[in-house]
């Protein structure tokens, strides 16, 4: 069957309809906001989305190799309490980079131990990643009970105020993740992700490692979490058992924005990083039009099911004409 | 090497009763009790009913495979919890035309997320969750912070109390055993059922055979909203009071009661019987980790851990070689 041009674009580029959305939301943002290009307003609201945009990113590898993770709330939770009550207010940046460390460290763990379950003892994805979500967010509790501790504020302040070349320090960041996918997209490891995503029986018969690389993803997830806990921390100056909870579920709205298949096999890291970016945007959006508190929830929830519905949509008008 | 085999509603029963009587040596257990032991039993009974009710939605999208799931469950019960109280408002003659109404509110609820899922080829997981979304934007602009309303008497009597008093079995429980019959006879004596596993086997052989996937499809998502609206029901029948958080604990404890209960989530697989053992066991472990009056945190770590372990018992994949 030969494929029209379109049919053929969307197969070839999952991200396409990602991009879509989010050139049109912050054509409406600019709107609203005609100063968001600014450098100061730029800076404020990549700071912002980072967290989330790390979490997708890892959240993306992870669903790429054929698995989900629910865990990365719990584990950025970890990282936020650790960091909030080892280095305090009053900590050095010697102290926090060494937490920094320690804190990459539990994400590999915490993502090694849901690999372990996942891809050695072969459990199903969703519901050991619940499970070890009470363990991780439990575990955050115990290190901080209560909302409190801080980071110092000079490290804030290096976060939140950094503009190199002036470009907010999170363009940066992203640029790094996007240059890292595309390198490892191209190796031989970047084919067996897409090839245990896609089938994983066939890919065993074809001799790729198939426990290796599933366990790997959830490693790279939870180093990815780890990250976003830093980014979060270091954007609140504060600790939170909770922070991270929330953040789960929009890492997995943003992935599927993104363009990439639930199912695994299909979509790359550029299009869930759009689809942050986009869920982000519509919070601003959302804040700058003016709405009624009380429609806020509906209204945002309407639109992200709008925009996951919008391909299906296209395609069944598509199928209607042809029919 | 021939293993012996225990099917998972069984296990989970046995782990439930062997937990149940090890909870008598707490401190502040039953003891040697015995009257205090068979009222703490029927309390953790009729506590799994609500889980037990909502679940079982959850259960059929779950057989029916595809990835199947309902994370709008929780926000369903939510909005039906509310309606009802709304519509009852302290009237008896109000109880059967707010039951019809939870029922259908949820079916068309249901009906969404199945249309999205088969027509848009939205994956389950995100057309339920955008879906709770949704449901929930509704509840905050329906209820506006507050409702008036008020559940009437008879549904305090048929719910929330005992059968009558010389027999001291609460309704709920009653309710629950009948629901759980009808809900066994869908899965195993109908061509519902039938059609249900099928599809959740392989949807192109049944398909092939002749089973109607996209009804299918409709029916159990509808269906399951259906049974969740029931949920809302009879927790507000229960507890009597309405919140906007009220649905949501419930989301994914359905879910993990599900997975204990021993039915594959990746479909084709599973009983009723399992999800009713499964709630019994996760509100057992919730309700014995609030009586040994552990702190929040050790009551999620030892939750995880716990459904961890079965999961690791039971709920194992076939291996890659096979």
């Amino acid at each position: 069957m030969k494929q029209s041009g379109w049919d053929a674009l969307v197969a070839r580029r999952p991200a396409l309809f990602a991009l879509i959305l989010l050139v049109l939301s912050l054509i409406i943002n600019f709107i609203l906001q005609p100063n968001m290009f600014a450098r100061e307003t730029l800076n404020s609201n990549m700071r912002v989305f980072l967290p989330i945009i790390l979490l997708a990113a890892g959240q993306a590898i992870v669903i790429l190799g054929g698995g989900i993770d629910i865990s990365v709330g719990g584990t950025v939770s970890i990282v936020n309490t650790v960091l909030a009550t080892r280095v305090g207010l009053e900590g050095s940046p010697e102290q926090m980079w060494q937490f920094v460390f320690l804190s990459l460290l539990a994400g590999l763990i915490a993502g090694a131990i849901n690999g372990f379950f996942i891809a050695y003892l072969r459990l199903q994805p969703i519901i050991t990643t619940y499970a070890t979500s009470f363990i991780y967010a439990g575990l955050a509790l115990v290190i901080l009970p209560n909302p409190g501790g801080g980071i110092p504020a000079q490290i804030v302040s290096l976060y939140r105020n950094s503009t190199p070349f002036s470009l907010p320090l999170a363009v940066y960041i992203i640029a790094i993740v996007l240059l890292v996918w595309l390198y490892v997209s191209s190796t031989r490891y970047g084919k067996f992700l897409f090839a245990v995503g896609g089938k994983a029986d066939a890919a065993y018969e074809t001799a790729v490692p198939v426990t290796w690389v599933q366990f790997s993803t959830y490693v790279i997830s939870g180093l990815m979490a780890a990250l976003s806990g830093i980014a979060i921390t270091m954007l609140s100056g504060s600790g939170n058992a909770d922070i991270g909870g929330p953040m789960t579920l929009n890492s997995i709205t943003a992935v599927v924005i993104g363009g990439n298949a639930l199912s695994g096999g299909v979509g790359g890291v550029a299009g869930p990083i759009m689809g942050a970016i986009t869920l982000g945007i519509l919070q601003n959006i959302i804040s700058f039009a003016d709405i009624d508190t009380w429609w806020e929830t509906l209204i945002k929830a309407t639109i992200i099911v709008l925009a996951l519905a919008a391909p299906g949509i296209v395609n069944l008008f598509r199928r209607r004409k042809r029919s | 090497m021939k293993r012996i085999s225990i099917s998972p509603p069984v296990a989970a029963l046995i782990l439930a009763v062997i937990l149940f009587l090890l909870s008598g040596l707490l401190p502040n257990g039953f003891g040697s009790d015995l009257d205090v032991a068979r009222a703490q039993a029927t309390n953790i009974l009729r506590l799994a009913v609500f889980l037990g009710v909502i679940a079982a939605g959850q259960t059929l999208v779950i057989i029916s495979g595809a990835e199947g799931i309902d994370l709008s469950a929780g926000s369903v019960v939510t909005l039906t919890a509310i309606l009802t109280y709304v519509i009852v408002n302290g009237a008896n003659e109000k109880v059967l035309p707010a039951l019809l109404v939870s029922l259908a509110v949820g079916a068309v609820i249901g009906l969404i997320n199945g249309a999205g899922i088969t027509f848009l080829k939205i994956s389950p997981f995100v057309m339920t969750l955008g879906m709770s979304g949704v449901v929930t934007g509704t509840i905050i602009i329906v209820n506006q912070g507050s409702v008036s309303g008020k559940v009437a008497p008879i549904m305090t009597r048929l719910i929330a109390r005992p059968l009558s008093p010389e027999i001291p079995i609460p309704n709920a429980i009653i309710i629950w055993l009948i629901f759980g019959t009808l809900m066994w006879l869908l899965l195993e004596r109908t061509a519902f059922g039938k059609n249900l596993f099928a599809i959740g086997v392989n949807r192109v052989t049944a398909r092939l055979s002749g089973v109607d996937v996209t009804g299918m499809n409709l029916a159990t998502y509808s269906l399951a909203g259906a049974l969740a609206g029931f949920g809302g029901f009879l927790v507000v029948g229960n507890t009597g009071v309405v919140f906007i958080a009220l649905g949501q604990p419930f989301l994914f404890p359905s879910i993990a009661a599900v997975a204990v209960g021993g039915t594959l989530l990746s479909g084709g697989k599973g009983s009723y019987w399992g999800t009713m053992a499964g709630a019994i066991v996760l509100t057992l472990i919730t309700s014995l980790l609030t009586t040994m009056q552990m702190p929040e945190s050790v009551r999620r770590m030892v939750l995880g851990a716990t459904l961890l372990i079965l999961i690791s018992i039971y709920g194992r994949q076939r291996s890659l070689r096979q």
